[in-house]
């Protein structure tokens, strides 16, 4: 008799039928549609974003805690256990979903026209339109107020023309994008401007060499004089708290997700540990063996907590930044851990693609980066428990 | 058209499944999932649904202990409009002629409450008895025609009343086969590929109608069903013991004679 590292801790009794039917179904289009393609998409660094995106937008997956415009309107925890369901398989396929439906779907949501949300919501809810997400540049990462992409009017009054200028790095689906949000900085301050890919002067170029997300796009876009109508701003972004309340939103997505990769991690080791013998009896009989694995489950088990709890503090409307932090820090970081240790209970194997255990340690390294570095989540606690901003 | 869909909870075949003390399933203790072939049953239950040309109903029916009803909540959220759970302890280690009569006498009062079933889709099997015979007795009870291991079904409303074609597949023949509706259907696993239940279907599930009966509400006599009324007992009931290693032969010339001479031992030829 054996139990699940997550039903030690009663996480299941911690969701609603809604939200157990919906992790259900997620896995299962994990496990059927995805798990045995992914290997072979990280191994190509190539994945059939767009066919995905139609498979995942005809489930309800993106834009899913969002309302109205095509979307299914769930709770945030089950948004939180879709993610994890999809990085189980792999990160780069729950930051497919991230970036659509918590940057980009929910800027347009949050900041844009009802044209905007017309235009874009329901075939972006629909997997028909993908969108990418723009705030990242070259010199700018941690730092996005540094940006030096601009937007200047051209043009009299209210209705002048935005002319972009400048490049982004690292949006990821930006190369399959019909839609970019792309943040500049204007007169005003830095604003949000709802780009579609196809205008003049937009081009995106795709990342290559990378050792980690391979199952992801990455892209560099060059806006080369992009002109754009009046009305393509976000009306509802002035300044630095636009894109940093999109980065939120996600980041409780990455919350739930990273841990789904620990947790495939931790359950592939267990499986492995049962069957490989060494010394004559299986590994897991060895009380190292036992020690790493009450470790991790330990780990794993309380950082879902957390993540429930931050679910359930969004849903109430009482979460702030800082607890996001919290959880994007710990989540990363214990999945990452989990993933190392794996490792090496599957020796040899453990560095092979028949096993997700080094792939995922892989995605995670760029897990840990994005949508805030470890080290800017330490700053941000650490500016909450003492009222000092060390970022500078 | 107003179409049933007949589904069941059954346990979960990756999770290690037990036997009560009367060697029937342990319905209770385990996870249970809607029956995997019955899936196919409700996919093509909604096809049939949204191809038609007027507005139509799924009502997906189960019989079982409490958590039976996650089999309707299952097809409600795959898109199915109401559900029907009937649930009585007197259920508990029913066979297949006791399910079937339950289920009919079920038909009858759907009927006879909100109107006449032109259509009645099973799956081909349950996953966990495997016995295949309910379609049958269901629509013989009811004195219907059966449309059984559908790999196909065509349903015609050209003429005000519904024509039901099925194709069975099988290893010597193709057949068509038709009936005027009300009609028995069960399909095969060949016949469609279910669909995920989307997130807004999961949500509007809660949303939507079931209904819980006894077996006095459907009108069935507690005596006719259940482990009691059972036509068959069963005896004994064991794990089947775990996979020994097998035989290993090392051809060193005289490998195909020892492979025959196992062969006549095992009495296989
Ligand atoms: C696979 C992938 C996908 C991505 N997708 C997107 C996307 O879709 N859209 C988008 O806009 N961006 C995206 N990013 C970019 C990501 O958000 C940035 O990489 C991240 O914000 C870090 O920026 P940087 O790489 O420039 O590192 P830097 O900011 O240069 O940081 C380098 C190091 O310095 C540390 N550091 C920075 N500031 C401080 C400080 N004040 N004190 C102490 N240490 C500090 C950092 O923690 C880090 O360790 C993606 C990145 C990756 C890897």
């Amino acid at each position: 008799m054996t139990t699940a590292p997550l039903d030690l801790f009663g996480v299941d009794g911690l969701l609603d039928d809604e939200e157990r039917a919906i992790r259900d179904t997620v896995r299962r289009f994990g496990d059927h549609r995805l798990r045995p393609s992914v290997s072979e998409w990280f191994e190509s660094g190539t994945v059939p974003a767009r066919d995905l995106a139609k498979e995942l937008g005809a489930l309800g997956v993106l834009g899913m805690h969002l309302s109205g415009y095509g979307c299914a309107g769930t709770s945030v925890v089950a948004y939180g256990m879709a993610c994890h369901e999809l990085e189980a398989v792999d990160s780069g396929l729950r930051s497919l979903v991230s970036v659509q439906g918590s940057l980009a779907m929910f800027a347009i949501h949050r900041f844009g026209s009802q044209q905007h949300k017309q235009q874009w919501l329901p075939a972006m809810a629909a997997g028909e339109a993908i969108g990418c997400f723009g705030l990242t540049e070259s010199d700018a990462g941690s730092d996005p107020g540094a940006m030096r992409m601009t937007a200047r009017r051209d043009g009299s009054g209210d209705g002048a023309d935005w002319v972009l200028d400048g490049s982004k790095l690292w949006s990821t689906n930006g190369t399959v994008a019909d839609v970019a949000v792309v943040w500049a900085r204007t007169d005003d301050g830095i604003r949000g401007f709802v780009v579609p890919t196809g205008t003049a002067g937009f081009t995106a170029n795709e990342i290559g060499h990378k050792l980690s997300l391979r199952a992801s796009v990455s892209a560099e876009l060059v806006l080369d004089g992009v002109r754009l109508p009046a009305d393509a701003a976000l009306p509802g972004a002035h300044g630095l708290s636009g894109p940093l309340t999109c980065l939120n939103e996600a980041r409780l997505g990455i919350v739930f997700g990273a841990l789904g990769a620990g947790r495939d991690c931790l359950d592939t080791a267990l499986a492995y540990a049962a069957e490989r013998e060494v010394f004559g009896k299986p590994l897991s009989g060895y009380q190292l063996t036992q020690a790493k694995l009450a470790d991790m489950t330990v780990a794993l088990g309380s950082a879902m907590l957390l993540a429930v709890q931050l679910g359930r503090l969004k849903e109430q409307g009482a979460l702030a930044p800082a607890q996001v932090s919290l959880g994007k820090l710990n989540s990363t970081r214990v999945a990452l851990d989990i993933a190392r240790e794996c490792r090496t209970i599957l020796g040899a194997s453990g560095i092979t693609s028949e096993y997700p255990v080094l792939r995922h340690a892989n995605n995670l390294e760029s897990v840990l980066t994005y949508e805030g570095t470890a080290e800017v989540h330490q700053l941000m606690i650490g500016q909450a428990l003492t009222g000092l901003s060390a970022f500078r | 058209m107003r179409i049933v869909v007949c589904v069941k909870l059954v346990p979960d075949a990756t999770a290690s499944r037990s036997f009560e003390p009367d060697h029937t399933v342990d319905r209770v203790s385990v996870d249970g999932l809607l029956s995997e072939l019955d899936e196919y049953a409700v996919e093509e239950a909604l096809r049939i649904r949204d191809a038609a040309s007027e507005d139509g109903e799924v009502v997906a029916v189960t019989m079982g202990p409490q958590a039976a009803a996650d089999a309707v909540r299952k097809s409600l959220q795959m898109g199915a409009d109401s559900g029907v759970h009937v649930l009585d302890e007197a259920i508990a280690g029913s066979d297949a002629p006791a399910t079937s009569l339950v289920l009919a006498a079920t038909l009858r009062k759907l009927g006879a409450d909100t109107g006449p079933v032109d259509l009645v889709v099973c799956g081909m099997a349950s996953t966990d008895g495997t016995m295949g015979v309910v379609p049958a007795m269901l629509a013989e009870r009811l004195g219907l025609p059966q449309l059984t291991y559908a790999n196909q079904v065509t349903v015609d409303d050209s003429n005000g009343a519904y024509r039901v074609q099925v194709r069975r597949d099988s290893d010597l023949a193709t057949e068509t086969v038709e009936a005027a509706a009300p009609v028995v259907v069960s399909v095969t696993d060949q016949i469609n590929e279910p669909r995920y239940p989307s997130f807004k279907g999961i949500m509007a599930a809660k949303k939507k109608p079931v209904q819980t009966w006894s077996l006095s509400d459907v009108g069935v006599d507690p005596a006719e069903v259940g482990l009691s009324a059972a036509w068959t007992a069963v005896v004994s009931a064991e794990a089947r013991p775990p996979r020994s290693a097998g035989t290993v032969v090392t051809d060193e010339g005289d490998g195909g004679t020892r492979l025959a001479e196992y062969l006549v031992e095992k009495k296989f030829v």
